[in-house]
Order: C-alpha cells, then sequence, then structure tokens
C-alpha cells in the first residue's frame, strides 16, 4: 500500500484529537458518577449516536460488508430485522426501568429486581465477555494492519523488523484507547464514539458513491449479480431457496427477536450509553434517534460488499486485489477470486484453498479493504483507513467501558470492598480502565496463539446470552417472577443451547466446535445461521418457561418493593409537556413504518 | 458537559477538509484514475470542510450561550 504524507497527516489528526477530547474533559470527571455515566447528562442525539457507534466496531463494518459480498442485500435482515425492532423495544419499554431505578448498570438492575445471585451470573459472566471482545477487536485490527501493508513502509524505512508491527498495531491502539477513556471516562468514550460515527460515514460514503457510479447506478449493479442477491426476502418460504441457508421463521424467531432483543434490550455495552442521558425522556429517545442511521446502515457498509463481487475481475483490478494477500499471490490465484474479493491463499504452498467441490474458498473479510484500495487514490485512502480504525477503537472502547463500569459497581463494590468513598471507587474505575486494557491484549496475544480457543470461546458466549432477554422481559412485565426463577431459567437456558448445539450439526461441517460433539446428530441444519437461530430459540424458550415454573414454585417478593422496576407497579413516564415528534412513541412508530417501507422495497 | 461535542467534530471536519482540498487543488491529476477520474479528494474535501464549519458554528453558538 503506498500511503503519502497527506494520509499520515489525516490520521495523526484523528488522533490528536482523539486524545485531546480525553484531555479537556478531564477536569470534569470529579465523582465516580461522572466516570462511569458521563454525570447523567449527555443529550439525547449525542447518546444516539453513541449507541450505535459503540456497536459499530470493526466486525460490523467488515463482517457486514463480507456477508454482503457472500449473500446479497438478505444481510440487511440484520438491520431491519435483527436490530430496529428491538431497538424500539427497549427504548418505549425498558428505559423507564432502567433510567427510573437509577441502576447504574443492567447487572444492578438484576440485583434490583432479582437478587445477588442473578447479578453475579450475569456481571461476571458479562465482565468476561467485554474483554474478550476487545481484544479481539485489537487482534483483528493488527492482523489487517499487517495484511493492507500499512506500516511496512514507515517499518522499512525505520530499519525495524516487520514482525514487530503487530506487536506495534496492538500496543498503539490499546495506548490511545486507554489515554482516552482513563482521563475522561465514559464522558470521553461517548464523544468519541459520536467522533468515530461521523467519520465513518465521512471515510466510507464516497466509497459507496464512486463504487455505484462505476457499476452504473443500482439498476447497473443489481445487473450483475445473481437475481438473489437483489432481495432480502424472495425464497425465505424455505432453506433451501435463499443464499442464508434459514427459513423465515427460524430468522424472525431467532436473529429477529431472540438474538436481536438479547442484545440490544440487555447488554450493557449499548444500554450504558442511554443511562448516561440528561433526563427519562432522552434516555427513551436514545435508542429510537439511534434506530435511523441504523436503518440506513445497510447502505453504508452492505453495499459496498455487493460492489465488489460485481466488479469484473479483469486483472487490473486483480492487480490491486493481489496487494492485499500476502505476497505470495501471484494475478493467476487472484483470478480465482470474484470481483475484487480474493481466493483464501495457503500459506505455506502459495495456492488458493478449495473447499469439498473443488471452487475457491474466497476470502469475504477483504471486500472493504479492497474496495478502499480500488477506488482510493491517496489523500481520501488516508481518510478512509482512519474511518477503519476508528471503527475498531469505538468497539473497543465501549467494551472497556462497560468493563470497568461492571468491574467496580457490581463485583468490586458488591464483593470485594463495599462502603468505600466514591473517590476510592472513581480511582478504581481508572484501575480497571488499565488492568481491562491489558487483560485485552492479552487476550488479543492468545488468540494468536489458540484460534481454537476463541471460537470456543464465543460459542460459551453465545450460549450464556442466547437466555437473557427471556429473564428481562418476565422481570419488567410479570411482578411474580423470582430471583430463584430468574436464576435457575437462566442457568438452564444456557444449558438447553448447549445441548441443542451438542445434538446438531449444520449441513457439510465435521463434528466439533461446528456441533454434534455431544454424540449423535438429532437434526441436520440446513446451514450454520440456521443451528444458531435455532439453538437461540430453544435456550430462550427453555429459560423462559423454566423462570415461569420456577417463580409460580418460590414466594413473591413484597409487591412494594417492586416500585419503578415492574410494569404494572411503575407509572408511566408522562409525555404531555412534549411536542408530538419529541415523544417516544411518536418516533418508534415512525421508525417502524421506515423500516417496513424499506423491507417493501427491497423485499 | 462544558465542551460542546459538535466543536472537536467540526474542528475534526475543518481540518482534513482543508487537507483534502489542498491536496485535491495540488496534487499530480494522474492519481484520480482509480477514483474514475473524479478528483475525489478536493469534492470529499468541499464537503467536509463545509459540514465542519456547519457543525463548528452550532458548537460555538451553544458554547456562548451556556457561558450567559
Amino acid at each position: 500500500m503506498n500511503l503519502t504524507s497527506i494520509d499520515w497527516a489525516i490520521m495523526l489528526v484523528y488522533f490528536i484529537f482523539v486524545l485531546g477530547i480525553g484531555f479537556l474533559l478531564k477536569r470534569k470527571v470529579k465523582t465516580s458518577t461522572d466516570f462511569f455515566l458521563a454525570g447523567r447528562a449527555i443529550p439525547a442525539w449525542v447518546c444516539g449516536l453513541a449507541f450505535i457507534s459503540a456497536n459499530l466496531g470493526a466486525q460490523e463494518v467488515i463482517g457486514m460488508a463480507a456477508s454482503g459480498a457472500k449473500y446479497g442485500i438478505a444481510t440487511s435482515h440484520f438491520y431491519w430485522v435483527g436490530a430496529i425492532p428491538a431497538m424500539v423495544f427497549v427504548g418505549i419499554f425498558m428505559m423507564p426501568f432502567y433510567y427510573g431505578s437509577r441502576a447504574r448498570s443492567v447487572p444492578e438492575y438484576l440485583r434490583l429486581r432479582f437478587d445477588e445471585k442473578t447479578r453475579g451470573l450475569n456481571a461476571i459472566s458479562f465482565a468476561i465477555m467485554t474483554v474478550f471482545s476487545s481484544g479481539i477487536s485489537m487482534y483483528a485490527m493488527a492482523r489487517l494492519i499487517q495484511i493492507l501493508l500499512v506500516l511496512d513502509g514507515p517499518f522499512q524505512r525505520l530499519g525495524i523488523p516487520p514482525h514487530w508491527i503487530f506487536h506495534f498495531s496492538i500496543a498503539f491502539s490499546a495506548l490511545i484507547v486507554l489515554g482516552y477513556i482513563f482521563f475522561g471516562g465514559l464522558t470521553s468514550a461517548i464523544y468519541n464514539e459520536v467522533l468515530q460515527f461521523f467519520l465513518i460515514v465521512a471515510g466510507f460514503l464516497p466509497l459507496v458513491w464512486l463504487g455505484l457510479k462505476n457499476v452504473g447506478g443500482w439498476h447497473g449493479l443489481v445487473q450483475k449479480l445473481p437475481e438473489s442477491y437483489s432481495h432480502s426476502w424472495v425464497g425465505m418460504g424455505s432453506p433451501h431457496t435463499n443464499p442464508l441457508g434459514v427459513e423465515w421463521f427460524g430468522l424472525v424467531m431467532g436473529l429477529g427477536f431472540v438474538l436481536s432483543f438479547g442484545y440490544w434490550c440487555t447488554d450493557f455495552l449499548v444500554v450504558q450509553r442511554a443511562m448516561a442521558a440528561d433526563s427519562m425522556t432522552a434516555a427513551r429517545r436514545t435508542p429510537l434517534i439511534a434506530a435511523i442511521p441504523k436503518m440506513l446502515f445497510p447502505f453504508l457498509v452492505i453495499l459496498p460488499g455487493l460492489i465488489a463481487v460485481a466488479l469484473p475481475a479483469n486483472p487490473v483490478s486483480v492487480g490491486s486485489a493481489s496487494m492485499s494477500v500476502p505476497a505470495t499471490a501471484s494475478p493467476e490465484h487472484a483470478l480465482s477470486g470474484k470481483g475484487l474479493i480474493p481466493a483464501k491463499i495457503n500459506q505455506t504452498t502459495g495456492q488458493p484453498l478449495l473447499d469439498q467441490n473443488g471452487k475457491a474458498i474466497l476470502d469475504y473479510d477483504l471486500a472493504i479493504p479492497n474496495m478502499l484500495l480500488h477506488y482510493f487514490p491517496t489523500g481520501i485512502l488516508g481518510l478512509g483507513l482512519t474511518a477503519l480504525l476508528a471503527s475498531f477503537m469505538s468497539g473497543m472502547a465501549g467494551n472497556v467501558t462497560a468493563f470497568n463500569t461492571v468491574w467496580t459497581y457490581d463485583i468490586y463494590q458488591s464483593y470485594i470492598r463495599p462502603n468505600a468513598s466514591d473517590a476510592h471507587y472513581l480511582w478504581m474505575g481508572r484501575v480497571a480502565t488499565v488492568f481491562g486494557i491489558a487483560l485485552s491484549v492479552a487476550a488479543a496475544y492468545a488468540t494468536t496463539r489458540f484460534n481454537n480457543i476463541m471460537d470456543m470461546l464465543q460459542l460459551v458466549f453465545a450460549f450464556v446470552n442466547a437466555p437473557l432477554f427471556a429473564t428481562f422481559l418476565l422481570g419488567m412485565f410479570w411482578k411474580r417472577a423470582t430471583g430463584h426463577g430468574a436464576f435457575l431459567g437462566l442457568i438452564s437456558g444456557t444449558t438447553a443451547a448447549a445441548i441443542h448445539h451438542g445434538l446438531t450439526l449444520p449441513a457439510g461441517a465435521a463434528p466439533g466446535i461446528k456441533g454434534a460433539w455431544l454424540g449423535p446428530v438429532i437434526h441436520s441444519y440446513p446451514s450454520e445461521m440456521a443451528q444458531n437461530f435455532w439453538t437461540a430459540i430453544w435456550a430462550w424458550t427453555t429459560c423462559f418457561v423454566v423462570t415461569i415454573v420456577i417463580s409460580l414454585l418460590t414466594r413473591q417478593r413484597d409487591e412494594k418493593e417492586l416500585v419503578g422496576l415492574v410494569y404494572s407497579m411503575t407509572e408511566r413516564p408522562s409525555e404531555e409537556h412534549l411536542p408530538w415528534f419529541k415523544r417516544p412513541i411518536a418516533l418508534g412508530l415512525a421508525v417502524i413504518v421506515l423500516t417496513l417501507m424499506l423491507n417493501l422495497i427491497f423485499y | 458537559m462544558g465542551l460542546d461535542i459538535r466543536l472537536p467534530i467540526g474542528g475534526l471536519f475543518t481540518v482534513i477538509g482543508i487537507f483534502l482540498t489542498g491536496y485535491g487543488v495540488l496534487a499530480d491529476q494522474a492519481i484520480y484514475q482509480a477514483s474514475l477520474g473524479v478528483n475525489v479528494n478536493l469534492r470529499w474535501g468541499l464537503v467536509m470542510l463545509v459540514f465542519g464549519l456547519i457543525m463548528a458554528a452550532f458548537g460555538q453558538r451553544a458554547d456562548r450561550r451556556s457561558k450567559h
């Protein structure tokens, strides 16, 4: 990759601003509430943009373009089915309890509503997950910097051996994120997330514009692609007639209900952004405001993937594509790719990797990077790369701020050192930021050594997360639900997920990490996605049923203690004084109608 | 919170906008073969510059108001 001084200058300016924000906000942080909850003083639109930006990690930017290149516009289901409805729900129905109960974190809400053990289970599993997610983000960024040869030029000039690039990238990203969170806490993280949001849009919008111009607009794009690429709902009747390999019921229930509500409505990483809002209505509007850019993101992140496969695989474009695969790749190997998507190359033989049918396995994750290299000349290339780096950092920072809060409030203050002064917890939050990042670095290195352990951990996280929404749903809307019910429901939901995964297998996969590790294959799914969605459905249903049964068998809590925590015991927040367009319900309805229209347009 | 978020956003976009616009004017036009002959540095630089200035102006106004 040929970067010139202008590209480096843009990156440098970005890093100066990022650290500058942390530094400027440092004097505002006086109490632990300032540090962990941004003093509950952030306006709704800022929280809203941070809400999606915290989730807009690089896995999202790179992964959604990859899946756009692989499946086509059907990837939009991850937004229009798998995000928007849940975001509307959390804003309208759940935020009154999160914000109104004055809980400082999601696990703390569980303690107020249920009991200590339910909180402990959630806090500890969540803390471990955030550290690993931020480590994986860090690892992915360092790998991308290596693959794109971003730093090879400067390192050569300075006479540093190239294998230091990986270490340098890890250390550098860790220090930047540490720098701005350590001083400014959540406010700083939120401000930077908003900055990163605008930067990501500014970096990818010209890419989509140039790409569409090249292929002849949306119309030209559709003509260059297989029929299924331009429809999101056609063929969803059966898993065998659509590229995702899953039928509409599994999609809507598994992705649209269980997984999506489980993430957007219970994950403290995103909910924390809304808790920082300056009022109840602002907190409720946060996810609704976030939903508007979120529903337009497919055009920003999925379209580049579609364009990347639609381009002709002529030697000129392949030439630029092969820059991104290791230097061993020669043009004829790159020709086994599709459009700008190169085939995966076997590192030892330099030959493309083939699947069982003898077709080359494509490295879809390179869709976005190769698009950047293909269309962007130096100058704006620096901007595109900065946007990519920004997306990695916002994902990392989101995890780190969620970690330090849950660690300090839900683990340290609850089990290690209760009743200390507020200044002490503020200090602990800063310390937790340092060791949270240190643990992420350790996780990033663990990923380089033990790739399988990472896959396994992510699988375990999926089992832990799948049943969560059942617990919150019953907790918030059924006053009879009890702590024992919630705790046992969560445990049995996770167990059900593990058992289901252990007895099923996606088509074409070998028993092991992909499933069937318990022995007999009871059911075979047409795709891994279908298996994941159904694992989630089983986990959720089990948790839901077990929580109800155990709750009915155990003693109900005094109703007076549930005021502000359960729907039927809580006064509705009044919105009479607001103009209609500022009311959460009106906003939510508008979001739902727009999403329906998008689904109809791209059916 | 003291610092209006629109100020740093405006600042960053203005600086990057100036960089890109300046480079778009000065640099050899041959590099725009990749971007289909469009001087994307100049055009996008101007867009970012205008956006940056608008953001900064709003931020400044809010900042002044909160001080009064």
